[in-house]
């Protein structure tokens, strides 16, 4: 322990992962009890207008409405019910999305990283032209071709991060690949694939389980960005993205419009890659 | 009267075990000792002490360091800087990492002397020219102009060895200056410390674990073990009749230039348990101050 | 190795470099061109009938689209663009009328300035943090800077943006936070560089109503770097503090900061020069939503409009750029580490 880390004592003194990873599964766990319980939690009907009730400020200030906590956007509506009813899109977004993504990224990573060979160059150029596409730019306009709705959303963050996956799995799988456990399975006999999916797979687990939690965090943001340049779910639906666009155009009249969105998203994706790093430090060698 | 003179100097690693315990030893105006001991016998660290350098895992508690009479521990740390700076210097031990690669020859020699004794460039440009030639480098004006990775292991050190006389500081600290060297190299470097010391008057500190090198360039010597000084002797009594068990151990495992055949002769596990036992006998003593 | 072989084997190695580079860029820019005119063309939503007035007949839909060469089979169609593009004839826009080459190099200016804008605080804020961090390494003030890295690094330049118009253009309204540049003012500027050209002609008025609209968006794309550079720079600095010929530096009678600015600095900035260059790709992808955010005319604030009102001719040419732009950074990072590279070699 002494010298963890050679002469330099000051670098042994190491950053504690347990806060930080405590913190952020605490407030994923409350939104996805939101989430679920939406209905049940929201004080109010989320599209419910009200003109009468029109920018409402929050409990503490002069002038709020009982009942409306956060207070209201424009059209009446309440804050508060809104944003927990979009935890719904948020979460069902990170999670189908995050999810998909890995999935194809991951194989696609693997097999180019495996097999080598024209699988490799294929797939290698493909991301490189898929990194060539502002990503911004580019889910706009996949959401122009798909339509608005949830699975565009998740079609278009699919279809536009599978790079992330595929070009450290890539990485990886090539690393292990040229390890001497693969090479005496090899000399073995076992076949390919079988070598792939149970010597490397396995070790690469940990790296994309973190690219996982990252990647949650990011479909957050797509879908937020998404709807606030207005091309997501239809604009009735209650969505972070859609809240923000919204108290953007009204930030002078009712800054409450946009800053209990911004905060709520502002610590979910800030939770979503502090999950990831911690883990990270927790589980994983490689990509410390 | 000693231009350096260590008492009881003791050091730690933060939280950890004693690294020096209670070093005392004195190194007169132009006068050169040998520090021999074994790998993490704490010699490098009484240099690096000596200069302000111990790693910031490291801390010192006890003792004194006087340099010219003044204890440089009690200095407030910007003045230690500046007259550690001012009078002393080191020659590093491995000259290929010991030069800054993005720097040239030339400012790695002369900046000592332009940013903290405040020569003119001019001077400071032909006292490097000066110095080259005194350590036989030649074509001095290009080695100035040169980076380091254009130049040999062997090179290098004499360039270090210049720099380090650069300022006539009183004292060098030489650490390890040719371990990292080749054996035809290590030679040439070993008379050129010596030239360059006896010609400038220097009190050299000459941290080695080749005893062989202690009895060509030193005339002093302390023998640690454990970071305990075992034995303090001069070099001529101490190779005729070494004192304590562990240093006459130690000279006898030493290989004899002289008869390559006769093999090594580790240190006996006899006297490692003795000299073990003498340390924990130190510490031991030391608690019992502590608690009483 | 002599000199001479040196130089040879390093300008060999520059040649393949960019030889293969070169290729696969022409192989990655062709994707690109493929993929966003095909995928454009799924858009639904005819674009001819969108900028007819309402009560337009099919007679009228189909002589414009005639005209736009909408009416001819996929593949030909790409066939005529692409050869256009080869000859630097990106077509014309659908909603303005004007060629997309003009359109495209009338937005580009504002685009690149507020980028060089980021980067520069970017390198600013992230070389301050590393600097700090390495000075007092160990201590509570590297762990604050370690937390704020991290918090920037997690958060993107969407969110940033957000939070800085709240800051600073609604609690403290300091800067603008929308538009490059006061409407009302007058501008004598013959190029769209109106940063530079106003530094040039020193109307430091105009320098200063500019930067008061472009700081907020610039801000918020260079946070998340800054956080990488102050990361990656402080970590190679506190290696580069514990080589050898630092602690020769100390026993010169240099201070700690002295020694860090003098002996580290230089040597720790090599591999983060090399990071910054991929990253400053990346933060130009960044622009389209953060111009969208702050109203500041640039071509991805236009990039949006024309997804919006699918001008398909300028959303190709506009992606296309991008990609440019995008290729050719990354080509430059290779041949600048191509280039360096023997030299980290030998020092």
């Amino acid at each position: 322990m002494a010298d963890a880390k050679g002469m330099d004592g000051r670098s042994m003194i190491r950053r504690r992962a347990g806060p930080r990873l405590w913190l952020s599964a605490g407030w994923l766990s409350i939104l996805c009890l939101a989430a679920l319980f939406a209905p049940w939690v929201a004080p109010h009907d989320p599209l419910a207008q009200d003109l009468f009730l029109g920018r409402m400020p929050p409990f503490w200030m002069a002038g709020a409405e009982p009942g409306y906590w956060l207070g209201t956007d424009s059209l009446g509506r309440d804050v508060l019910s809104r944003l927990i009813h979009g935890a719904r899109v948020a979460l069902a977004v990170a999670l189908i999305a995050g999810t998909i993504t890995c999935l194809v990224g991951a194989t696609l990573g693997l097999l180019a990283g495996f097999l080598r060979g024209w699988v490799d160059i294929v797939i290698s150029r493909l991301i490189d032209i898929w990194m060539a596409f502002p990503p911004v730019l580019f889910s706009i306009l996949l959401i122009a071709v798909l339509g608005p709705g949830l699975v565009s959303i998740i079609i278009a963050i699919v279809v536009i991060d599978w790079t992330r996956f595929a070009r450290v799995v890539r990485a990886e799988a090539m690393a292990q690949g040229a390890m001497d456990y693969v090479s005496s399975a090899q000399v073995a006999g076992r076949p390919r694939i079988g070598i792939m999916l149970r010597e490397i797979l396995p070790n690469l687990l940990p790296t994309i389980g973190v690219l996982l939690t990252l990647e949650m965090g990011i479909a957050v943001i797509v879908e937020a960005i998404l709807s606030f340049v207005n091309l997501s779910i239809s604009t009735d639906d209650p969505t972070w993205g859609s809240m923000i666009a919204e108290g953007r155009t009204a930030i002078h009249q009712a800054w409450w419009v946009l800053v209990f969105p911004l905060i709520t998203l502002f610590l979910t994706v800030l939770s979503f890659s502090q999950l990831g790093e911690g883990l990270k430090d927790r589980f994983d060698p490689v990509l410390r | 009267m000693s231009y350096l003179s260590i008492r009881n100097l003791s050091v730690r690693l933060k939280g950890g075990p004693p690294l020096l315990r209670r070093v005392s030893l004195d190194v007169g105006p132009g006068e050169v000792r040998g520090l021999v001991g074994e790998s993490g016998a704490g010699k490098s660290m009484i240099g690096k002490a000596v200069l302000g350098i111990l790693p910031p895992s490291v801390e010192v508690t006890g003792g004194e360091i006087l340099l010219g009479g003044t204890d440089l521990l009690g200095l407030p740390p910007k003045d230690r800087r500046r007259r550690i700076g001012a009078t002393c210097a080191l020659i590093p031990q491995d000259p290929l990492t010991a030069l800054n690669p993005s720097h040239r020859i030339e400012p790695q020699i002369t900046d000592r002397l332009v940013n903290i004794l405040g020569w003119t460039r001019a001077a400071a440009r032909a006292r490097a020219r000066d110095l080259l030639e005194e350590v036989h480098l030649p074509d001095p004006e290009r080695v100035l102009r040169a980076y380091p990775h254009e130049l040999s292991g062997g090179m290098r050190q004499r360039i270090l060895i210049a720099s380090a006389f650069a300022a006539e500081p009183k004292l060098i600290v030489a650490d390890e200056p040719t371990t990292a060297l080749d054996v035809t190299v290590q030679k040439q470097i070993l008379k050129l410390i010596r030239e360059m010391q006896a010609r400038h008057g220097t009190a050299l500190v000459f941290v080695t674990h080749d005893l062989g090198v202690v009895s060509k360039v030193c005339q002093h010597l302390s023998v640690l073990y454990a970071g305990m000084v075992v034995e303090d002797a001069r070099v001529a009594d101490f190779f005729a009749a070494p004192r304590h068990a562990y240093s006459a151990a130690l000279l006898a495992a030493t290989p004899k230039y002289t008869d390559p055949d006769a093999g090594l002769n580790p240190v006996p596990d006899a006297v490692i348990d003795a000299v073990r036992a003498e340390v924990a006998a130190f510490d031991a003593a030391k608690a019992r101050r502590g608690a009483a | 190795m002599s000199g001479r072989q040196r130089t040879e084997a390093t300008d060999n190695a520059v040649i393949k470099v960019l030889a293969t580079r070169l290729l696969t860029t022409l192989v990655t820019l062709a994707g690109v061109a493929v993929i966003v005119f095909f995928v454009i063309r799924v858009v639904p939503g005819n674009p001819i009938a969108m900028m007819l007035p309402p009560g337009a007949t099919e007679e009228d839909i189909a002589r414009l689209s005639a005209l736009y060469g909408l009416d001819k089979p996929l593949v030909t169609q790409f066939g005529i663009w692409i050869t256009g593009v080869l000859q630097g004839d990106f077509g014309t826009s659908i909603t303005t009328r004007q060629p997309v080459l003009d359109l495209v190099l009338g937005r580009l200016p504002a685009t690149l300035e507020l980028a060089i804008m980021a980067l520069v605080i970017a390198v600013a804020l992230g070389g301050t943090a590393a600097l700090i961090g390495t000075r007092f390494r160990g201590g509570k003030r590297e762990g604050a800077i370690d937390i704020a890295n991290g918090v920037a690094l997690s958060v993107p330049d969407f969110l940033w943006g957000l939070v800085l118009i709240l800051l600073f253009g609604v609690l403290w309204p300091v800067f603008h936070i929308s538009g490059r540049v006061t409407p009302s003012l007058d501008l004598p500027f013959t190029t769209d560089f109106y940063l530079i050209e106003s530094l040039i002609r020193l109307r430091l008025d105009l320098t200063a109503d500019l930067v008061a609209h472009m700081f907020m968006p610039a801000l918020a794309l260079a946070i998340p770097l800054a956080a990488i550079i102050g990361q990656l720079l402080k970590q190679s600095l506190k290696e580069t503090m514990n080589l050898d010929y630092v602690t020769l530096a100390r026993t010169k009678g240099y201070g700690e900061t002295q020694v860090i600015l003098r002996e580290a600095l230089r040597n720790a900035a090599l591999p983060t020069i090399t990071l910054v260059g991929v990253q400053f790709s990346f933060l130009i992808g960044g622009t389209v939503i953060i111009e969208r955010l702050f109203s500041y005319e640039g071509l991805g604030n236009m990039a949006i409009d024309a997804v919006i009102n699918r001008d398909l001719p300028l959303i190709q040419g506009i992606v296309l750029l991008f990609a440019l732009i995008f290729t050719m950074l990354n080509l430059i990072v290779d041949l600048l580490y191509a280039v360096l590279n023997p030299r980290l070699r030998h020092g």
